[in-house]
């Protein structure tokens, strides 16, 4: 009894000295009042086919997804082939291509004072969170060159792009509507996502089933040991 | 049967197949009353095998260049059929194989494994420490991604801090004036084969070592002491099929909790994949915050604790490098930590408090206050080791049992 105790205090200073770490962890990154959470839903394929019609419309003159491919998009958010190729994609592209753009770095570094990023990985790099709070938070600032500034990234070189789709709509419908775009990024930042959580659920179900054996295994050949 | 048997006798004349499984496995008598800490070694070994296996698919469609790494990595994850899963196996067993060898190791200290006749055995898994070190060191480079980049950079340039061949080495290891595709080459060939070789041959030596004089146990008690009339340890169970049976348990609990981040949080809160690596390395744009992987924290740590570049580097490596002599710093004849006093005791604490108080200091940016509790942290990490051979020769022990006790 008293080995077991000593067992667990010894493990037990283990586990608590790690898991306090762990909360302080979690903290970190420049904190600003204006991000907010966003809660996308990546199963919504509705949200998603959106996000991609907003997002090859009014953001993929400048911004390549360079790391996505048509055909896999398609695929995903359960867009036919047919559709891709009539509204989506550009007519010398290929089912199988990657997202690029025609604007050269060069050309886009000239425009804009720096190459509009590829935003494959966008979502990851800053979070959705981050992504969707940036796309709300535009205000009129005559002293930028486009006449607007961004209270989550302050001097954006960016324009506001969407800025007649929010003056035509509701603030909530523009922040629906850049809700389904945040999503839309968080799916190719992670496009294997869902099915990678779904096919863990499996083999954590397999390996959970096959503790039983082994726990009895263990206990038959122990039964003798004192 | 007659047959397998005369083909084994045909090997057995040949190679000393049966007499190795005998040796390693069914005749060779571990205590029986290894705990939890016990499960530590083999999952080590499992880890290894794990990135040696996965490393071996990933090498087959990375591409180790400047242009083409960090693309080369997203085709792995998009395009390369379960690349993804090789991928997350592989991020998640670099930090899966500190979180084991560490527990490992702080197992060691708390039962004193690495006593006499175990120093062999706790050098050589000193030494797969410090190669393991490296191999993460020169593995994290390859994503090619920013913090990639700038955390080799910081690493790289501790290099320059050495009094007058500094700037010249650090070119040398770079290859370059900065770090370039050159040096993700060497770094790539250092990380698949020289070091993945050193480790596999230190791995065999620990076994061998640790098989020669047996394993130790939570009481410290040495149960060749007592034999049976074969010559067989009164308290020892043949390691097959008792630990066999034994460690699958523990491995299928291992997996459980390793698969579950693999499958659900491969980020691992942006510790295991940090957020910057999602951007390709800039050499013309320094992070805001730069901090090494978890696992290397509490020396990095060390490192900004002491005011002068060259002397952080000179106690960073003493950090390390003192680990090496504990077998000749612990003067106690009494290995296991529960027949010692209070004062080995706290003094083990509180150093596993350090350590990871180090650790999570490491991972921020300094201010005045979190600098202050790293050098209190730091001078603690070294009056462990430094006092040592003071207290554990004064403490005032409980009687040690003269043969093993079960916890169940």
């Amino acid at each position: 009894m008293n080995i077991l105790r000593q067992n667990l205090l010894s493990f037990c200073v283990f586990l608590l000295a790690t898991a306090s770490v762990g909360n302080l962890y979690a903290a970190g990154g420049a904190y600003n009042p204006y991000i907010e959470p966003v809660n996308i839903e990546p199963q919504d394929k509705e949200s998603l086919q959106n996000g991609a019609k907003l997002f090859v419309n009014n953001c993929m003159g400048c911004h390549s997804l360079k790391y996505m491919r048509y055909e896999r998009m398609g695929d995903d958010l359960g867009i036919p082939e047919s559709v891709m190729k009539s509204s989506l994609m550009f007519t010398t592209d290929k089912i199988g291509d990657q997202m690029r753009i025609a604007m050269s770095e060069d050309l886009g570094s000239k425009w804009f004072g720096v190459t509009p990023p590829d935003l494959t990985l966008e979502a990851r790099l800053r979070g959705a969170d981050w992504l969707y709070s940036y796309l709300i938070n535009f205000y009129p600032d005559q002293s930028r060159p486009f006449g607007v500034n961004n209270r989550v990234f302050a001097d954006v070189g960016m324009p506001h792009v969407l800025e007649s789709m929010q003056a035509s709509m509701t603030e909530a419908e523009f922040k629906n509507e850049m809700r389904d775009l945040t999503n839309f990024l968080a799916y190719t930042a992670d496009p294997v996502k869902l099915e990678r959580e779904s096919l863990g659920r499996y083999v954590l179900l397999f390996l959970a089933i096959l503790f039983i054996p082994a726990y009895f295994l263990n206990k038959e050949y122990w039964k003798d040991v004192h | 049967m007659q047959k397998s048997k005369g083909l084994m006798s045909w090997v057995d004349d040949r190679f000393p197949a049966t007499k190795m499984w005998e040796d390693h496995l069914a005749k060779y008598y571990a205590p029986k009353n290894l705990n939890f800490f016990y499960f530590f070694g083999v999952l080590s070994l499992l880890v290894l095998v794990n990135q040696i296996v996965t490393g071996i698919w990933l090498t087959m469609s990375y591409e180790p260049s400047g242009d083409g790494a960090f693309d080369s990595i997203e085709y792995i994850m998009r395009d390369v059929e379960y690349g993804w899963l090789l991928r997350y196996l592989h991020s998640t067993g670099a930090s899966a194989f500190f979180v084991v060898v560490y527990l490992h190791m702080f197992r060691a200290m708390l039962y004193g494994s690495y006593q006499k006749p175990r120093e062999l055995v706790w050098i050589f898994g000193m030494t797969i420490y410090v190669v393991l070190m490296g191999e993460a060191f020169f593995g994290y480079l390859l994503p090619w991604g920013q913090m990639s980049y700038w955390g080799a950079q910081v690493i790289i340039s501790l290099v320059g801090a050495i009094p007058w061949i500094g700037e010249d080495l650090m070119q040398w290891v770079r290859g370059d004036y900065l770090i370039s595709g050159i040096t993700l080459n060497r770094f790539f060939s250092l990380h698949v084969i020289a070091l993945p070789l050193v480790i596999v041959a230190l791995v065999a030596l620990h076994i061998i070592a640790l098989h020669e004089v047996g394993s130790n146990n939570p009481d410290g008690v040495d149960i060749k002491a007592k034999v049976d009339e074969k010559g067989k340890p009164l308290d020892g169970i043949p390691f097959h099929p008792y630990y066999t049976v034994h460690d699958i348990m523990g491995v299928v609990v291992f997996l459980f909790i390793f698969l579950s981040v693999v499958f659900f949080f491969p980020d691992g809160g942006g510790y295991f994949l940090e957020k910057p690596n999602f951007e390709p390395a800039n050499p013309l744009k320094t992070p805001e915050h730069i901090a090494p992987v978890w696992y290397f924290t509490p020396y990095y740590s060390i490192l900004r604790a002491v005011p002068d570049k060259f002397l952080g580097v000179v106690f960073m490596g003493l950090a390390i490098a003192i680990l090496f002599v504990l077998p000749w710093l612990d003067r106690n004849p009494v290995r296991s930590m529960r027949y010692r006093s209070w004062v080995s005791k706290s003094a083990l604490t509180i150093f596993v408090i350090s350590f990871i108080i180090l650790g999570y200091l490491g991972a921020k940016a300094p201010t005045d206050g979190r600098t202050l509790v790293a050098r209190i942290c730091t001078v603690y990490y070294f009056a462990f080791f430094f006092l040592m051979p003071f207290y554990t020769s004064r403490e005032k022990n409980k009687p040690v049992p003269e043969r093993v006790r079960m916890s169940h």
